[in-house]
């Protein structure tokens, strides 16, 4: 029992920082914007959150951090593909060819440092309730704030107004522009919001995961949440489950050296990687009907005037 | 006031010409700011990074040394991004390849094997990184999975994989323990083209491909499907060009490319196999096709330029103790600002002056 415990705090914890990153990316394409810089975003996310999170001793102030970086970026994108009118993939790859040298530049100086980790919540009586006290009432803020941003996507995007012009942005951005909707407005504040959300993922990682930081410690997991919103057929509740399935199989690797199974580390280590490969390949293929992905997903977009 | 866009009545052919130059220029002046705020002398470090690896024998070969495996890939790639596919894991098709290849010389390391095993190692790690690259164009054109994700994700599968071979079956017995095969006999290395120099035979080989891919793409029915079903995939659809059969080719090709410049890197200028062997080669060659404007003449003046950036930045990091990082960012500026160029091509961009809100005031 108390395995299974460790194993689902575990789960959870490797899943927020994919769940945060993919919820914003499902918003982003909602507007009909491929970002395909989320590993960029998030990797300079983790560099500033951790420099934060050192130079104020604060986790918040690191998170902080984390965001902005990541809105920062989200604005270069922004300016390129709404803009100038660039190509989205090729813009996306550049963010991050771009994000890994800037993380390594900021973060080169705190290698080899350690931060105290996220502060856990703790309510007397409920916390140290048997085997749920701890997983429901006993995570740090991130998780919490991880499932309240999915809560509130779903809510945006089906009950309210302005989430119903985004989706329509996403779907036809010729007709949304007709009818007079300020289609790269919208879809600049979408790609912001995502920018935010890929940074806090990453600053995740050192506030929360692991008390240090190490160049590279995003080790694809942006490209991960990208892999997730198509497994999530853009829908927000599915997000979650394929968060918490791809934070399982990161867990098992370890746990399965733990147990001593006799296959080599590296082959456990490339199980996230491959199951995203047969993931994509499972859900593209029952899907050959139609595709659900938001129509104009990834095309650009000049209005005429 | 505001800034839009207003499309060309045609590509601007001055722009096309000059839209690199542009972008290296804008790169460079974002560089001097960037080494201003970590406190370097900009012009030293522009020295250090663009003048000086020109200036001595030994660094031009370095040069050509480093720039053959960014030509080769970008080849590849500019065939893929030329019929809008998108292969971004030219990275792990380079491990492949370099793994293939090498599976030879470990197994011929020691015995009397002949001049056959270098050629054999070569079209073993083409054959790897060409297989490797049909995995991603497979899930796209039988079950419709993104070709970027899967290829992408592959790559550290390719990573695990060289990691866990040098670490375990392949790690030479005689090599403290270091995660390295042994170095590999003289039958299994890339020639040099000079006694004592480094430049390799694997130079001359990027130059064929770069030919190869200019008759191509210039010369060949084939070239111009290419190039229709990335440009005007409905007219390529009337034309009866199947763009499944396409995509299939231009990643074989791609990853074909990309293996045999793992397996040169490794039995030439490494000498075997370990992990690290790739800079991020494959990485960079995206930004080598698109500077180049995906023309494989392009392609090769854009690959000595970005090789130019490794060796600068190895040189800055030793000379002015300049993080290596700063190469990658650099990289990276320097594909943004190409992008934006390249923008300028089909638009132009408009200032407007609000003079709307002059009229309804006088209204």
């Amino acid at each position: 029992m108390e395995l299974l415990e460790a194993i689902i705090l575990a789960v959870l914890a490797a899943s927020t920082p994919l769940l945060l990153a993919a919820s914003g990316e499902l918003l982003v394409e909602r507007a009909g914007v491929l970002n395909l810089g989320v590993e960029g975003m998030m990797i300079v996310g983790a560099a500033c959150g951790f420099a934060g999170a050192w130079a104020t001793g604060s986790t918040f102030i690191g998170a902080l951090c984390g965001i902005f970086a990541g809105v920062a970026l989200s604005l270069v994108f922004a300016l390129m593909t709404l803009g100038l009118a660039v190509n989205q993939v090729a813009t996306g790859l550049a963010l991050t060819i771009l994000g890994v040298g800037v993380s390594g530049l900021i973060g080169a100086g705190f290698v080899g440092e350690r931060i105290s980790t996220a502060p856990r919540l703790y309510i007397p009586g409920l916390t140290t309730l048997p085997f749920v006290g701890k997983i429901l009432f006993g995570e740090d803020a991130f998780v919490y704030v991880s499932l309240a941003l999915v809560i509130a996507i779903w809510y945006f995007l089906y009950r309210t107004r302005a989430g119903l012009i985004l989706r329509a942005i996403g779907d036809n951005h010729v007709s949304a522009h007709a009818l007079g909707y300020p289609v790269l407005k919208i879809r600049m504040f979408a790609v912001m919001f995502g920018g935010g959300c890929a940074g806090l993922a990453g600053a995740y990682l050192p506030l929360a995961y692991t008390p240090f930081f190490v160049p590279g410690m995003t080790a694809g997991r942006g490209w991960i949440a990208l892999a997730l919103v198509v497994f999530a057929s853009w829908l927000p509740g599915r997000l979650v489950i394929g968060a918490y399935l791809f934070g399982a199989v990161s867990i098992l690797q370890l746990h399965a050296q733990g147990w001593g199974v006799g296959v080599p580390s590296q082959l456990m280590s490339a199980l996230p990687y491959l199951a995203t490969v047969i993931v994509l390949v499972l859900i593209s293929r029952t899907r050959s009907g139609g595709s659900t992905a938001p129509a104009a997903l990834g095309t650009v977009f000049v209005p005429d005037r | 006031m505001q800034l839009v866009l207003e499309k060309r009545a045609e590509r601007s052919t001055v722009i096309a010409l000059v839209s690199p130059v542009i972008a290296i220029g804008l790169t460079i002046v974002t560089m001097s700011i960037l080494f201003v705020i970590i406190g370097k002398n900009p012009i030293a470090a522009l020295n250090v990074y663009f003048i000086t690896p020109l200036t001595d024998a030994y660094s031009l070969q370095e040069l050509a040394v480093k720039a053959a495996p960014l030509v080769m890939i970008a080849i590849g790639l500019s065939l893929c991004y030329l019929a809008n596919v998108w292969n971004i894991g030219a990275e792990g098709q380079f491990l492949v390849g370099a793994v293939a290849g090498s599976w030879l010389a470990v197994k011929t390391h020691g015995t009397d094997a002949g001049a056959w095993v270098l050629p054999a190692m070569m079209l073993l790690g083409a054959m790897a990184g060409a297989l490797y690259a049909l995995i991603p164009a497979f899930c796209k054109v039988r079950f419709g999975a993104s070709e970027i994700l899967v290829s992408l994700m592959l790559v550290y599968v390719a990573d695990l994989l060289l990691d866990y071979l040098v670490r375990g079956p392949w790690r030479d017995p005689a090599g403290f323990n270091f995660p390295t095969t042994a170095e590999f006999d003289p039958v299994a290395t890339v020639p040099l083209l000079f006694e004592g120099g480094r430049l390799h035979l694997g130079a001359a080989i990027a130059l064929v491909i770069v030919i190869g891919a200019a008759v191509l793409l210039g010369r060949t029915i084939k070239g111009f499907e290419i190039r229709v079903v990335g440009a005007a995939p409905r007219a390529a659809r009337f034309g009866g060009f199947s763009s499944n059969q396409l995509v299939l080719l231009t990643f074989a090709i791609s990853g074909a490319l990309a293996g045999l410049a793992g397996i040169i890197e490794v039995a030439g200028p490494v000498g075997h196999l370990q992990p690290g062997i790739s800079p991020g080669y494959g990485f960079t060659a995206i930004i080598v096709a698109f500077l180049g404007r995906l023309n494989p003449v392009g392609i090769l003046i854009a690959g000595l330029f970005l090789a130019l950036t490794f060796i600068g930045g190895e040189q800055a990091q030793i000379a002015m103790k300049i993080p290596l990082d700063i190469t990658k960012v650099f990289q990276g500026i320097l594909l943004f600002y190409v992008l934006a160029c390249d923008s300028l091509i089909l638009y132009r961009i408009k200032l407007i002056m609000p003079q709307r809100k002059v009229a309804d005031g006088a209204t």
